[in-house]
Parts: structure tokens; sequence; C-alpha cells
């Protein structure tokens, strides 16, 4: 088994949470994982990226190669595009459609959607307006997450385990507003795909 | 044993904390941040009483750590590649005292800048000193090499440095631990002059540095960290360092690579192997992650022997870091078929957070200098660099930690009256209050902004060493007291922040303006922390 994933979006908008949850639940599973992350200067409100390797063997590079990421991650549609050439051909474009404008020429959405529509293999979810149904507005970026999770070969249980790792000192509430978060994405990916 | 997912920077605090660090000292510095940030919130750290915590700047933890070794404890010290700049004499001259407990000196280089003014390559300063290098290649070398480390930094008596660059430090993988070692218990060196530098204790102490250069290439060869594997295609060599290694490895996957390789990881380079590699081989491509150090050993100045690929004759960039992309390109032959960007995509620069204290004070800034020319403030290193771009564009230099301060006493000596330094708390404690010494002395015309947002900001808000002490440093440095004065950064408060500023502005010698509001980041941290005690109170 082998997933090169990019993850992408802004500065603060919590994808390092993300690397977080698939880094332990990957663990968890007993996987191997490289996962190269932005610090510093770029996180003030700047694009921010991470590579996130899972396999089965040894991975040598922390960063993917160009046109051989499996997925790309993101909860900013605008920088989803900015990784489209580390995206393998069939690989999977996964993003929340909801702009984050702090920019002068942010593209019109008209054109935004269609370029990412034009990607084969994609998922355009309302990963705001899912969070605000849970109740949990900021958890936008794990209803992200959710919407991946039927391409990522990773089970539950291991998530499960990611979550409590994670979140498990701050009470069983947030834990499971997470799940629910993730739960909410996979069934936004589905209903996607059945249009 | 138990495998943790650590970073780079955290494999290698993990390791110390498990071989036997008495202290770490350190000034925060992307990217090497998270190394002492990961003692300080260490459990286990704390229960083993290890000193953790930060230093006024890169030169003073140095020195800080160089005394713990001088007790026979095991030190380490950290910083990012430009505050080895700041430590420089103290670390030169520690390879000249030698070291008594083990004693690892950690420089995070930045190639390709990614939140840095240069991408120097510290393991030029290693070679200067004359000292072992270790540049693990993997989280787990890293966390295994500063026991290695430690060791040899005891058995030949000399500091060890230990250079990562971003792309480990801030990368995370799975690190399996080893059993614990103790701490040392207070030694101290059985030659006391050894660390006095006299020039005629230092010649000796020189020498011997000098005699133990064949020991410690010798050590580089037998280590096991520097790893031959030969190959049956021997039209090209190819010798790696660090990182590297793996942007190779990348692109042949399972055994398909045909050439042989060098693997370095530690220095001084190990003679036998890299002559073993050069002579078994028509030419040579070395992949390094930086300057082109060892290319440059190998090829010598009249470049006579056997072709030497790499930075040098463009098989490699010149600048920035690797990748295995573009490794690729060097090693293989094939089409470009680079997919390009979508020109929809803009670019999305950092930018100071939305509430920023530091916006309301370069306002103010920009609107009482409004009646003079442009061009007249020197800046610094931190957050309020950003004040640089759109649509503040309130600086015009940022060079050193400190170095806004001594610009404008030089640029007002020349002239340029009034002349203004924007300098950020901690960095004016870090390397700021010498200079405004040089200002007192001359009465430079200069106006200081010390910018205080109460913390270590752009490194992720660590506590400011200045916090509640600059006006007492500024009195005693010796600023006249009615040329001090505290504004809110606000923008209620512009109009009058403004008048303050311009008024000292007119003033034809020394002052200083201290805009003081928390940074947004750190009292949303702080108020979240509150709001957590508050409820477990009531619950």
């Amino acid at each position: 088994m082998k997933k090169d994933i990019i993850l992408a979006g802004v500065g603060g908008q919590g994808i390092l949470t993300i690397a977080a949850t698939i880094g332990l639940a990957a663990v968890s599973k007993g996987l191997y994982l490289k996962q190269a992350e932005v610090h510093g200067m770029s996180q003030r409100g700047g694009a921010v990226q991470s590579h996130l390797r899972l396999s089965s063997s040894p991975i040598h590079s922390d960063l993917i190669p160009r046109g051989k990421a499996d997925m790309i991650i993101a909860v900013e549609p605008m920088e989803s595009i900015r990784y489209i050439p580390m995206l393998s051909p069939d690989g999977w474009l996964i993003t929340n459609n909801t702009p984050y404008v702090n920019i002068p020429g942010y593209p019109d959405m008209n054109a935004l959607l269609p370029e990412i529509r034009s990607h084969h293999n994609h998922i355009i979810i309302d990963a705001e307006q899912t969070a605000r149904d849970i109740g949990s507005k900021r958890s936008a970026n794990m209803v992200t997450l959710g919407a991946a999770l039927p391409f990522l070969e990773i089970e539950m249980k291991h998530l499960e385990d990611a979550l409590r790792q994670l979140f498990g000192h701050k009470g069983e509430e947030m834990v499971q507003t997470n799940l629910k978060a993730l739960e909410g994405g996979k069934k936004a990916t589905r209903e996607y795909q059945e249009g | 044993m138990q495998k943790l997912l650590l970073l780079g920077d955290e494999a290698i605090a993990q390791g110390a904390i498990d071989s036997g660090l008495s202290g770490i000292y350190a000034y925060p510095g992307t990217p090497s941040t998270e190394i002492t940030e990961y003692v300080i919130r260490n459990k286990e750290a704390r229960e083993k009483k290890i000193r953790a915590s930060w230093s006024a700047n890169e030169k003073t933890a140095m020195e800080a750590a160089l005394g713990m070794s001088y007790a026979g404890k095991r030190a380490m010290v950290c910083m990012k590649h430009v505050g080895l700049n700041v430590a420089a004499d103290a670390f030169l001259n520690s390879a000249i005292t030698g070291a008594n407990g083990g004693l690892i000196v950690v420089s995070a280089d930045d190639p390709s800048m990614h939140s840095s003014q240069n991408e120097q390559d510290s393991r030029f300063y290693g070679q200067f000193a004359m000292i072992p290098v270790l540049e693990p290649s993997n989280q787990q070398e890293a966390y295994d090499m500063v026991r290695y480390g430690f060791e040899i930094s005891e058995k030949y008596g000399t500091p060890v440095m230990m250079r990562i660059t971003t792309r480990l430090a801030h990368s995370r993988s799975g690190i399996i631990r080893k059993e614990g070692v103790g701490q040392n218990s207070l030694k101290l060196p059985e030659d006391l002059t050894q660390y006095i530098l006299l020039p005629s204790l230092a010649r000796k102490r020189y020498q011997l540095l000098l005699e133990n250069q064949g020991v410690f290439k010798k050590e580089s060869g037998n280590s096991g960290y520097n790893r031959f594997f030969d190959g049956e295609d021997k039209k090209r060599g190819i010798i790696t360092t660090g990182i590297a290694y793996n942007y190779l490895m990348e692109n042949f996957p399972e055994g398909s690579l045909k050439n042989p390789v060098l693997k370095i990881t530690q220095y001084p380079l190990p003679e036998k192997m890299v002559r073993k590699v050069y002579e078994a081989c028509d030419e040579i491509l070395v992949i390094e992650e930086g300057y082109p150090l060892v290319e440059d050993m190998l090829k010598g100045f009249l470049n006579t022997g056997k072709p030497v690929h790499g930075r040098m004759d463009g098989t490699l960039p010149r600048t920035g870091e690797l990748t295995p992309d573009i490794v690729e390109k060097a090693v293989k032959e094939g089409p470009d078929d680079e997919q390009k960007v979508s020109d929809l995509v803009q670019v999305r620069p950092p930018k100071l957070c939305k509430g920023c204290s530091h916006m309301d004070s370069f306002r103010a800034l920009n609107a009482a200098l409004e009646e003079y020319s442009k061009g007249r403030v020197f800046s610094d290193i931190g957050c309020y660099t950003l004040s640089a771009m759109k649509p503040l564009e309130s600086i015009n230099s940022c060079v050193d930690m400190g170095a806004s301060v001594t610009m404008a006493v030089g640029a007002a000596d020349a002239g340029l009256v009034p002349a203004v330094a924007a300098i950020g708390d901690s960095t004016f404690t870090h390397s700021g209050m010498t200079g405004l010494l040089d200002a007192v002395i001359s009465d430079s015309p200069i106006t200081v902004l010390i910018l205080d947002n109460s913390t270590t900001a752009m490194t992720g808000g660590q506590p400011s060493a200045a916090l509640g002490k600059l006006e007492d440093i500024c009195k005693g440095i010796g600023v006249k007291e009615e040329h001090i004065h505290v504004i809110n950064p606000i923008p209620k408060e512009h109009d009058k922040n403004v008048k303050i500023i311009r008024e000292e502005l007119e003033h034809p010698g020394i002052s200083v303006v201290i805009p003081r509001r928390e940074c947004i980041q750190t009292l949303a941290k702080r108020m979240k922390a509150k709001r957590k005690v508050r409820q477990e109170k009531q619950s």
C-alpha cells in the first residue's frame, strides 16, 4: 500500500491537524510515514502545504515527487489547484468550496470551480456548511478530511485512535465532534458522487 | 520499543533527553525552534530536572552550554544557521577549549530561505572550527546521532556540530527509542587551565586540535554512519550528503540504481571512502543539500582531476533546497513533462495577522514620516518585517538581529536625519541594546521604535526576555526619560501616536517610542488557557 497526499490551505486553517490525524492513524495501522510540514513565516495567512506519505514499505524522500501524488486534500478551492502539477493523472482532487479571500485578485469562483471540475477525479464539498450542521463550525478541516476517507484506505478504528490521542485530553465530547465531522465529510462525498 | 511520531527537530530533542542531557540552551529561530520547545514541554525532561529555557541570544546560549560542558555535564545548544553567526565567537573558540561533558551544537540551515535572509551552510563553520560534524539523513538517524555525538564529544574532548536543514527539521516520521542513559555528575576538567585561552595556553590547545584532525577523520571512516554501496556501473560514482541520499533513492526503487554510491552523514570527510569511489569511477556526481562544499573540495581550485558534477557546473541548481524532482533531472534522462500551474492561482504571501498591533504602529509611523523624503526606516528580524509589503511598505532594511538601531546610527552620521529604527522587543534584548548604547554615546538624532508585543511572535510565541523591562533598560543605557514614550497602538489612539512620533522625529537626539500591545496570537492562547481554568473550576 502507498498513499502520497498533498494537504493544502491557508495558514491557520487547520492543515496540521489533518496531517496529525492521518499521521497518527497511519502509525496506529503500522504503516511507515513521512510528513513534511510548513512552520515559521509562511504560517501567517500565507499558502501552506504538507506532504504526507504513507506506505507499507520504508519511504525515502520527505517530499512527494511531482506528478506522483495520489490525492490533494484542500480546505480552500484556489489552494487545491495550486498543487495540481503534483497530482498523478488518476489522482483525486478533494476540496472544500469556501474561498478564503485575503489577497487582491482572488479568482472568480465561476472560473475556479470549472477548473477543479476539469480534473477527472474530483470531489467538491461545502465543508463549512457540514461543519455548521453538526454544530461545530471550526471543524471544516476535519469534514474535508472525512471527504477524503473513501480514497484513503485507513479504517475508522485507526482514525478514532488518532483523534483520541489528539483530542482525548480535551474530553470525550471533542473526540465525538471530530468523529462526527469525519462522518459528515464522508457522507458529503457520497452525495457528491451520486450527483 | 515504543514508536514515536516526531519531527526531525523533536527526534533530536528526544535523543538528547534519552542520552543523559543536563541542559539545553537556545534562542528561537526557524527551523530550529521545535528542538528546545520539545524539551521545555517534555514531562520526562522536567522529572529529570533537565535545564530547558530560552536564552537572550545564540551567543549567550552557546557560552552557557560551554559552561555546562566545562562542569562535566552533557549540554546542547540549538540555533538557526544565521544564529550561528551571532554565536560564532564562542563557537570557534570552543573548538580550542574543547569540551569536558559532551557538547553538541545544533545548527538548522534553511536552504531556499523559507524563513530566513540567506541560505548559508553551517558545514563551513564546522570545517572552519575543525570539529566533527554530523548531518543525519533522516529522523531516526538524527535521534541516534545525538547519542553518538555526545559519546565522541567526550571521547575526543571536542564540541560536535549537528547540521540539519528545514526539510528534516520539519518533517515527521516514526522513531524507535533507545534505552535511556543517566546524566553525568559534576566533574571539572582535569586540567583547570584548559579553558583559559591566553595566547601561550591557546597555542597548545590549538596544536591539540590540529593533531586531532586525523582521529576525527578516522572516526568518520569507522563510525558506520558514512556508508559505501557498490554498483556495477562505474561510469559515474555518486556522493550524497545528508538528506540528499533520500532524494536519490526515491528515484531508484528496489535496487535499480547501478552506480556506486557514497552516503556522507559525518565529517571531516572520510578520506579512504572518498578515494575509493573517486578511483573506481570515471566521473563523480555530488548531490548535497546546501552549498557545494564537498563538490568544491573534490574539484579543487585547479580542477585538474576527473569530471566532478553538481551544483557548480549546473547539473544541479546552484541555489535552493533539493527535491526528488531536481535530483531526478541530474540522474535520469527523459522528457521534461512538467505540468504548469493554472493561471487562476494567485500568490498568497504571508502577512501580518488581522488586528496585529504592528499594523497600527506602522500606520502611525507612516503618517508621522509623511513630511519627510522616503527611505528612512531601518528595521529588523520579526513579524514586523512583513510591514515591508503592501499596503504598509513602511521599512527599508532587514539585515540581521539588531541591525536596525546601528544602521540608523550610521545613516544619521551620514546626514540622513531623522533616521528611524523599528525593532521588536525580543530582537531588542537579543542584539539591539548594545546598538542603543552606541546611539546614546554619540547622541544620534535617531528615533527607535521598540515594537513591544510582549512575545517572540514569529517563531510561535516564546516568552520575550524584554517583558516588563524595556523602559528600565532604555533608561539604564542612558536614554533621557522625557524622550522615552510608551504608546498604545490601537486605531483610536492613531492621531495621538502620530503626534508623539512626529515630535520625537524632530528631537535632535536619541528618542525611544515603545508601541505596546500584546500579540493577538499569544493573547488568544492566553485567554483560551484562562477559560479552560475557569471551566475546570466550575465543574
